[in-house]
């Protein structure tokens, strides 16, 4: 009987929940078909079936699990399995008499349905009249059960609380699990991570002429972001100052990264996410581009895997849509720098003693100071800002 | 309405039924000249001759045999057991025959018989005569199985069972055959397989039977002094059993006690409580108490026999641990 676990995808995930079971219980399955969908901090994956047979869910959905805990067994007894006719989840699987049954670490045929909590039938039954999520009440029966007083008080405290609630002053409500997760990362890269801050100013207009010229010659397929150029600037400049394309291993070594694999930093309305554009410097532009437009929209659909949000050797954040002048970011741990790009606009600037009027774009990068100082990152965001003014190069 | 004791009303409706139909007739161990161990008889050798009343000797697999056999050429018998425990050398006749008879001639041959006496403990009969047998006489088809805890449904359910064209297994008590109650005049009946609400309440449904029955009203009245109201049902049928009665009452109160004198074990409490189960599920809002007698031979010593059996403390008890 094969075990199916709930997977560790990336070093900061501990638990994972299950959002829904694309299978049945009791279920045949095949190796390779999707079994369940888990949310985990960042992403929703898919799990597959490593084996065929019957599928026996453990762990219902909705719960959450830590990493490695068995959430379902595949029975792959094909000759069993094949006559096996749909048969009430809770059944125990017909096996072939051993001579002596190993026990399972957890019983596969334990209840589904969601967690269970401690409720005597009529409370339920109220419960379930008038919409009420049992969790949410307190037992005061004996061990804690849930009995039909406490639903209720319960009733009643939730019609007392309503009126009331609509001249509140404030509402709490709770932290999505990415923003939770967002919080967590945020906070030890403040609180970690010595940063400071360098700011350039870039005329776009060649990079513009650029794009427009792509555009002509390609049609739709080359298409090209100001971000896709910045994006592409980055990751040439990041070969010339490994320093930034780095990680911090511990207190005596610095892991300098050979492949430049950027984040692009996605806002989404649960929160932001990054997935990677790998090998970015070795892109060809106009590939780059769709490649990025991919990663961006599937994002943002939440339909990419796990490994396309796994390791960004450096990242690039974006707030062009909207009408501001420059920001600065957080570096991504354990991550060295990031690139905070703001709006592209059109200025009065001094070209050989004129006052000309440019389109010109402010680039912030955040630094790692354990890894790089001020005169590494002015070094380095000039190189962008040399590649971006002079496109051709990004070209090559 | 007149008020009489158990006993009386006991002997009273077999003198009425007597007078009423010459099938009926009684047997068995010195109901006639001794006018019978608890004075159920008394008077009625006198009255009836010894062809209707009949002392048997010690023998108790022949007479009721015999009973049986009268029974299925048309008589009406009505045997009179010393206590329950007797009937056990005359189960195979019970059991086998009476209970089987009918099914077996396909409705052909019908067994009227009542065999009557008293079931139960707590009179200091010990081990051996203080059984209590309605889960035992309960669980086989084609018995009627009674147990009347007022003088006014011993005299209803008796009339009920004379006129029955089945074997019933009517099992008086011991420790009631004193009690006075009011009881209806005339030939009204009490079918069988009808429990009753004797008390109204709203927060737990207490079911017994027989003499349970008063210990349960006895640990009501102690509850109500705590503001818990106690629904106190009788079923006086266990065969067949009312659990539409019971059932409607615990949809009201959400709670549960059983009540039974016998052993916890396969015992008529387990059997009201799953039926509980079955058809009040989500209408319960605690699991069903059982109080019933210790797993233990019925004792002979007073201390030791009170700790035997349920009394109307444990009754209060169950009903408060319900109530949590």
């Amino acid at each position: 009987m094969a075990e199916v676990i709930m997977p560790k995808m990336g070093d900061a995930m501990t638990e994972g929940r299950i959002l829904s079971w694309r299978k049945r219980h009791g279920d045949r399955v095949e190796k390779g078909e999707v079994l369940a969908e888990i949310e985990t901090d960042k992403v929703n994956v898919e799990i597959e079936a490593e084996a065929s047979g019957i599928l026996q869910i453990v762990v219902p959905e909705g719960q959450a699990v830590p990493v490695g805990q068995v959430i379902a067994y595949i029975d792959g007894q094909p000759a069993q399995a094949a006559t096996r006719e749909a048969p009430p989840p809770p059944a125990q699987p017909e096996q072939a008499p051993a001579a002596e049954p190993a026990p399972a670490p957890t019983p596969p045929h334990a209840e589904l349905g969601p967690p269970r909590v401690k409720a005597s039938p009529l409370a339920r039954r109220i419960a379930a009249e008038h919409g009420i999520d049992l969790a949410r009440v307190r037992g005061t029966g004996p061990g804690g059960r849930v009995v039909e007083r406490d639903v209720l008080a319960y009733l009643e405290s939730r019609a007392a609380e309503a009126p009331a609630a609509a001249e509140a002053e404030y509402e709490d409500v709770p932290l999505s699990r990415m923003r939770q997760a967002i919080s967590r990362v945020v906070s030890h890269s403040k609180q970690h991570i010595p940063h400071f801050y360098v700011t350039a100013e870039v005329d776009l207009t060649r990079a513009l002429e650029l794009r427009e010229q792509l555009q002509e010659a390609l049609g739709e397929e080359g298409r090209v972001t100001v971000n896709d150029l910045v994006l592409k600037a980055t990751a040439l400049a990041l070969r010339q100052h490994p320093d930034l394309n780095s990680q911090v291993v511990d207190d005596r070594t610095l892991r300098r990264f050979r492949r430049v694999h950027l984040g692009i930093m996605v806002a989404t309305p649960d929160g932001l996410i990054a997935p990677v554009l790998r090998d970015a410097d070795r892109l060809p532009l106009v590939q780059l581009a769709q490649e990025a437009r991919r990663l961006v929209e599937g994002a943002h659909a939440r339909r990419l895997r796990q490994e396309e949000y796994a390791g960004a050797t450096f990242s690039v954040s974006n707030l062009g849509r909207y009408d501001v002048l420059n920001f600065v970011a957080i570096i991504q741990p354990p991550q060295a720098g990031i690139l905070a790009v703001g709006r592209a606009q059109e200025r009065p600037v001094v070209r050989s003693g004129q006052v000309v009027v440019r389109s010109v774009l402010q680039l912030t990068v955040s630094a790692d100071h354990r890894v790089t100082d001020g005169v590494g990152a002015a070094q380095f965001l000039v190189d962008v800002k040399r590649l971006l003014e002079n496109p051709v190069r990004l070209l090559l | 309405m007149t008020e009489m004791t158990y006993r009386e009303a006991l002997r009273s409706t077999l003198v009425e039924e007597m007078d009423r139909d010459p099938r009926v007739l009684l047997l068995g161990e010195d109901i006639g000249v001794y006018q019978g161990t608890f004075r159920i008889t008394e008077g009625l050798l006198e009255r009836y001759g010894p062809k209707r009343v009949i002392d048997t000797p010690i023998s108790e697999l022949g007479f009721i045999g015999a009973a049986i056999g009268m029974a299925m050429l048309g008589l009406r018998p009505v045997v009179e057991v010393m206590t329950w425990n007797f009937s056990l050398p005359a189960a195979d006749q019970i059991l086998q025959n009476a209970a089987k008879v009918r099914y077996f001639s396909g409705g052909q041959v019908s067994v009227p018989l009542v065999i009557r006496g008293p079931n139960g403990a707590g009179v200091q009969l010990s081990a051996q005569h203080s059984q209590s047998l309605e889960s035992f006489y309960g669980h086989f088809p084609g018995l009627r199985v009674v147990a009347p805890a007022t003088p006014a449904d011993a005299r209803g359910l008796l009339r009920t069972a004379l006129r029955s064209e089945d074997p019933v297994i009517f099992l008086e008590h011991a420790a009631l055959y004193g009690i006075k109650g009011p009881v209806p005049e005339g030939d009204d009946t009490v079918p069988f397989g009808q429990a009753t609400v004797v008390r109204r309440g709203r927060h737990v449904t207490v079911v017994a039977y027989s003499r349970m029955l008063h210990l349960a009203l006895a640990a009501a009245d102690e509850l109500a002094r705590e503001g818990v109201e106690c629904e106190v049902l009788d079923l006086r049928s266990l065969r067949p059993l009312d659990m539409d009665t019971v059932a409607e009452s615990v949809r009201r109160t959400h709670r549960a006690v059983v009540v039974q004198e016998q052993w916890p074990l396969f015992g008529a409490a387990a059997e009201v409580a799953a039926g509980i189960y079955e058809r009040c599920f989500d209408d319960l809002d605690a699991p069903v108490e059982r109080v019933t007698g210790e797993d233990v031979p019925a004792p002979y010593a007073r201390n030791l026999e009170k700790l035997a059996f349920p009394d109307e403390d444990r009754i209060a008890r169950a009903v408060r641990r319900v109530l949590q």
